[in-house]
């Protein structure tokens, strides 16, 4: 896409937009279809002609939905930059005007024109009544929209924004508009409910008077009351969570490379398990450990003679199950940046005489603050809107996440409330997300530059080396005693009642026979199963790409609203998936956009649920990447897009990695959204299994949670072989050179033997 | 840039299912348990030859859905789970009028549920309210077996029981209507509070407490009784008692959505479901709510309703929001914001 001035014509990235432009006019069914799209049984049902599947143009030929002519006058318009260079005033003028009033045309016809003609009654007392309609955009719109939108980034690239960078301007508006229309819209109807009150009009006090309520913000428990405020709950619950899982976190990333500890890989596998458990299985294994009448809880009462308790329902039960399914995630973002610090400043610090425990403490640990605080923001904030874990191991303490699911679903059915609670639920996230940049504030922590780095990492003192150890074998037995009980309890015929060995579980859930048909897949589960395994294969690479191209354009970039830009991206993060599920039913139901029912939105949730992780991850490891490597690859005549995608992404492996398998992994695992976006057609496991755990079928659920935990050991491994590893070619501790060894876990098979 | 392009047709291809035959379709919403929901969707395709897309979410859940989704509806029939939710959307007028030729079959109080209606909900079965309790707990920390509402009252009982939040759960909403049907208001309020204080935990999902119970996480959990029964059957010592003093009750309802787009399967379901037949095997799917048509066969598991007490309760009145809004937020100032 590199700008060739001069010469006649059109210019070349002007005739790639056009032509998408018209075969999304021309060619394409412009609406969306009740059958399939790529089952492509349109071509046969009437196209062109037939107005259900016919492209935008023959629509408008035959006199059918006038308000579409306009858009194909502004896809003839770019002609008029015949000729003109990138550099002429004018090509850029007219591209922006083009490129904006194609795009503000499709909003207004898409939200002005719906199922049963005017959406807004205003428009029919301004133009009379109107008895047309249409359904929702199809694949033809899609690809209109995007001519229109990247015309539009071109002409602003010709008027010089971002130094003229075609690749750079392009993607910001690219993911400025996905990010808008898959976070903004949504969000902003289910925050316009806030203000709804009970006769269904705006009121600013009902509002008030919500958002104040004592139910909240009471602080009972201080002064001997029975209950604090439920935001006062999820704020300490998300603290004490985002503050234990990063040092937890760092303990183990420390240990698998700073301490010449042997069995690292065994160790990665571990801290990788408890991430790729579905939600419940974990709660369900500390019920069956240290409930009233849990295995543990029996044997200690049995031993000291105590009375058993119900002290693992509330706070401790939800502290130790989040911290058991968020440390890994502490760890993933850590290993990455711990490994990432130069050894030359470590060097450097020993050769001034530093001890190791000074070297530790002044240089090590504050180069690695980025990622200390990218890892307390992702804990805080899973914490806040962890859903699973408060919804069986809760007891008496509410936190906002499951008030707001019964807000909207239970016998209430109260979604102002549900979001009002969102409100508040954002306000700490976000403000979580400002301390952290704060604390943060404009230090440098680049440590990976052009310049020669091949020293080695020091090792850790040995008294910190020791406790390190202790903590993090613990956490590990811990780890395995939690795991030996699931994978023992998915060959239990009933916990706790009878605990002779089967297979019946297993056998219900993924048998598989033959019939007259062939191959039958006879098990309950395996519909779910396999929309689930295709709906995350398909959403993690997405996800990973936009999370990284923003996590490029946040670091490398400078741009006009650079800081509206970074909030917006994040913005989904603080956002609890039951709210995010709720306002894509209700913004995505009807036309322009109509998904509900489908898989896209299932994978578009995703993709705007996980994104954060990958722009978080891109973040930290591009802020220790020197910018002057960017700028040598610009200087030797690469062009922005050639420098991102042979320098810094083969820099960035770790956290591509970090990226794809988080949200493959969370699309496998999630749940809070999936409730309510799940169809008949498109059912995913977690829904499957809260069902089975709910008819108290705990055998099956866990049996089926097994198996996914296999599965996605399998494709972890899978995704470090396709990805590879960084190589910054520093010396090992052994001293022998590491040249083309993996360093980040690298192509072997750590994680397929695991469980 | 090229490259999402590249990206959306891979995805749209891989979301692409199975080309939709011409055939006759319907959309399930299905509010019972997953084997009696997948009972009911493969016997209806297996008679009628309409394929049938089902999914199971609890009526809260489909309740906000079918809402949510009133403008372009993609469901056809919402099938079983609690009377309260259908009866709102039916005062809402989210589902269809529609009047079942079966209706001279059922028993009066599904046909009471379609009229509070106006006809545009009707009782598919019904269950009782009540308790059950981990015999062997129970036996361990030498408790008496309780029998009635007054028993669960007594100091002895404390931090035994467990019930949800009517605040979140229709179960324990039915049991706080069904307390100030059966005492009045007044002593239906003093009832609940003393029963705050033997209660361990309030929980946010109907069914959970007898979960608990089986568990061995509680000793006493109020539930519908088919709850507490299919606990005993799946091998749980669960003991399921009928209170005493009479209870209240739910009717399991179905309403037709309004804008189906399948509106004649819609109703070929409704009428099918509601036949003796089909009603009499939901015992294999581990259901034992009673049945509404007369001639259905029932378990002998199952509570029989003949030898309950059931209190005269007033759907129409208690199932009203203003009303509900009204009890939960007396419950929360005076019981659930408390301390025990």
């Amino acid at each position: 896409m590199r700008s060739r001035t001069g010469g006649a014509g059109l210019h070349p990235t002007v005739v790639l937009w056009l032509i998408v432009g018209w075969t999304g006019y021309a060619v394409l069914p412009w609406y969306g279809l009740e059958d399939n799209f790529f089952g492509l049984s349109w071509v046969a049902g009437g196209y062109p002609i037939d107005p259900e599947v016919a492209p935008a143009l023959f629509l408008v030929l035959q006199g059918q939905k006038p308000w579409l002519v306009p858009l194909g006058l502004l896809l003839l318009a770019p002609l008029l930059v015949w000729g003109r260079s990138k550099a002429d005033p004018l090509f850029g003028a007219l591209l922006i005007a083009i490129g904006a009033a194609g795009m503000a045309w499709l909003l207004i016809q898409g939200y002005s024109v719906g199922l049963r003609g005017w959406r807004f009654e205003w428009l029919a007392g301004l133009f009379g009544e109107f008895d047309d309609r249409q359904f929702g955009m199809g694949y033809g719109a899609l690809l209109t929209a995007g001519s229109f939108l990247f015309l539009f980034t071109l002409g602003l690239a010709g008027r010089g924004a971002v130094g003229g960078d075609v690749f750079v301007v392009g993607s910001i508006g690219l993911v400025v508009a996905v990010v808008t229309m898959f976070i903004f819209v949504p969000i902003g109807q289910m925050l316009a409910n806030a203000l709804v009150d009970e006769q269904g009009g705006y009121s600013l006090s009902t509002f008030l008077d919500k958002i104040s309520s004592d139910r909240l913000w009471g602080l009972g428990c201080l002064s001997g009351g029975t209950r604090c405020g439920v935001a006062w709950n999820s704020l300490f619950l998300a603290i004490l969570v985002g503050v234990l899982s990063t040092a937890l976190g760092l303990v183990f990333a420390l240990v698998v490379t700073r301490s010449g500890f042997r069995h690292g890989r065994l160790l990665r596998a571990l801290t990788v398990l408890p991430i790729i458990t579905p939600p419940f299985v974990i709660g369900l294994a500390i019920i069956l450990l240290f409930g009233l009448s849990g295995a543990v809880t029996q044997a200690v009462s049995g031993v000291f003679g105590l009375q058993p308790t119900r002290w693992i329902y509330g706070l401790p039960g939800l502290l130790i199950a989040q911290l058991l399914a968020f440390t890994p995630i502490a760890f993933l973002v850590l290993i990455g940046v711990v490994e990432g610090v130069s050894p030359s400043m470590e060097e450097a610090a020993q050769t001034l005489r530093a001890n190791r425990w000074q070297t530790f403490r002044t240089v090590s640990l504050p180069l690695m603050r980025p990622g200390l605080a990218n890892a307390f923001l992702l804990g805080f904030i899973e914490s806040m809107a962890d859903f699973g874990n408060p919804l069986i191991l809760g007891g008496s303490f509410d936190v906002l996440s499951t008030e707001i699911f019964f807000a909207i679903v239970g016998a209430q059915n109260d979604q102002a409330l549900a979001a009002i609670l969102a409100v508040v639920l954002l306000f700490f996230t976000l403000g979580a997300f400002y301390a952290q940049r704060f604390w943060l504030g404009a230090k440098s922590y680049t440590t990976v530059s052009g310049k020669g780095d091949a020293g080695v990492h020091p090792l850790l003192p040995p008294q910190l080396r020791g406790a390190l150890y202790a903590i993090a074998g613990f956490w590990t037995v811990f780890t395995l005693v939690v795991y030996a009980t699931i994978f023992f309890g998915s060959f239990v015929r009933l916990w706790g009642v009878d605990f002779s060995l089967t297979t019946a579980h297993y056998v219900k859930a993924f048998a598989i026979g033959w019939n007259e048909f062939g191959l039958h897949w006879r098990g309950s589960a395996w519909s779910s199963f396999w929309t689930t395994l295709t709906i995350a294969l398909i959403s993690a690479p997405l996800t990973a790409a936009i999370g990284l191209l923003t996590a490029y354009l946040l670091v490398r970039q400078d741009f006009a609203g650079k800081q509206a830009f970074e909030f917006g991206t994040m913005l989904s993060f603080a956002i609890p998936g039951t709210v995010i599920g709720v306002s894509y039913v209700i913004a995505f139901n009807v036309p322009p956009i109509e998904l509900t029912g489908t898989g896209i939105i299932l994978v578009l949730s995703f993709i705007f649920r996980n994104m954060p992780v990958g722009v978080r991850a891109g973040v930290a490891s591009m802020s220790q990447i020197d910018r002057s490597l960017d700028e040598s690859s610009l200087t030797l005549g690469a062009n922005s897009w050639q420098t991102f995608r042979r320098v810094v992404l083969p820099l960035l492996r770790p956290a591509i990695l970090a990226a794809l398998v988080y949200s493959f992994v969370r699309a496998m695992t999630a749940i809070s959204a999936v409730i309510f976006l799940v169809s008949a057609r498109y059912d995913m496991s977690t829904s499957y299994i809260i069902g089975r755990v709910e008819n108290n079928e705990y055998g099956v659920a866990i049996a089926y949670s097994t198996v996914l935990i296999m599965v996605m050991l399998a494709m972890i491994g899978l995704m470090q072989l396709a990805v590879g590893s960084r190589d910054i070619g520093r010396r090992s501790q052994e001293g022998e050179t590491r040249r083309g060894q993996p360093d980040m876990g690298g192509p072997q098979p750590v994680f397929t033997g695991g469980g | 840039m090229k490259a999402k392009y590249l990206t959306t047709a891979v995805l749209a291809a891989a979301l692409c299912g199975p080309v939709a035959a011409q055939a006759e379709n319907l959309t399930l919403y299905c509010t019972v348990d997953e084997t009696w929901c997948q009972q009911v969707a493969r016997g209806f395709e297996e008679e009628t030859g309409i394929t049938v897309d089902m999914t199971r979410k609890s009526s809260g859940e489909f309740y906000a859905q079918v809402r949510a989704e009133a403008s372009n509806p993609k469901g056809d029939i919402w099938w079983g789970g609690t009377g309260d939710p259908h009866l709102q959307a039916a005062a809402e007028g989210l589902t269809e009028e529609y009047v079942s030729p079966m209706r001279p079959e059922l028993h009066d109080w599904a046909i009471r549920q379609a009229e509070a209606s106006g006809n545009r909900t009707i009782g598919v079965y019904s269950g009782a309210l009540g308790f059950g309790y981990n015999k062997e707990l129970l036996e361990k920390n030498g408790l008496p077996v309780p029998a009635c509402w007054a028993d669960l009252i007594k100091p002895e009982y404390e931090g035994q029981i467990q019930i949800a939040n009517p605040n979140s759960s229709g179960t324990a909403y039915t049991m706080l209507a069904t307390m100030v049907q059966l005492m009045g208001e007044e002593k239906g309020f003093e009832y609940l509070k003393a029963l705050h204080k033997n209660v361990n935990q309030y929980t946010k999902s109907g069914s959970a407490p007898i979960k608990a119970a089986g568990l061995g996480e509680t000793t006493i959990g109020i539930v519908f009784m088919h709850d507490a029964v299919a606990q005993t059957v799946a091998g749980f010592p669960i003991v399921t008692v009928a209170p005493c003093e009479g209870t209240g009750y739910e009717i399991g309802s179905q309403s037709i959505i309004k804008g189906a787009r399948n509106l004649e399967s819609a109703k070929k379901f409704y009428d099918w479901s509601l036949r003796a037949d089909v009603q009499s095997r939901a015992q294999e799917a581990n259901s034992f709510q009673v049945p509404s048509n007369k001639a259905a066969k029932t378990s002998d598991k199952a509570p029989d309703l003949s030898t309950i007490k059931l209190i005269d309760y007033d759907f129409k009145k208690y199932g009203s929001s203003e009303e509900r809004k009204r009890l939960l937020t007396k419950w929360d100032a005076e019981i659930g914001s408390q301390p025990q």
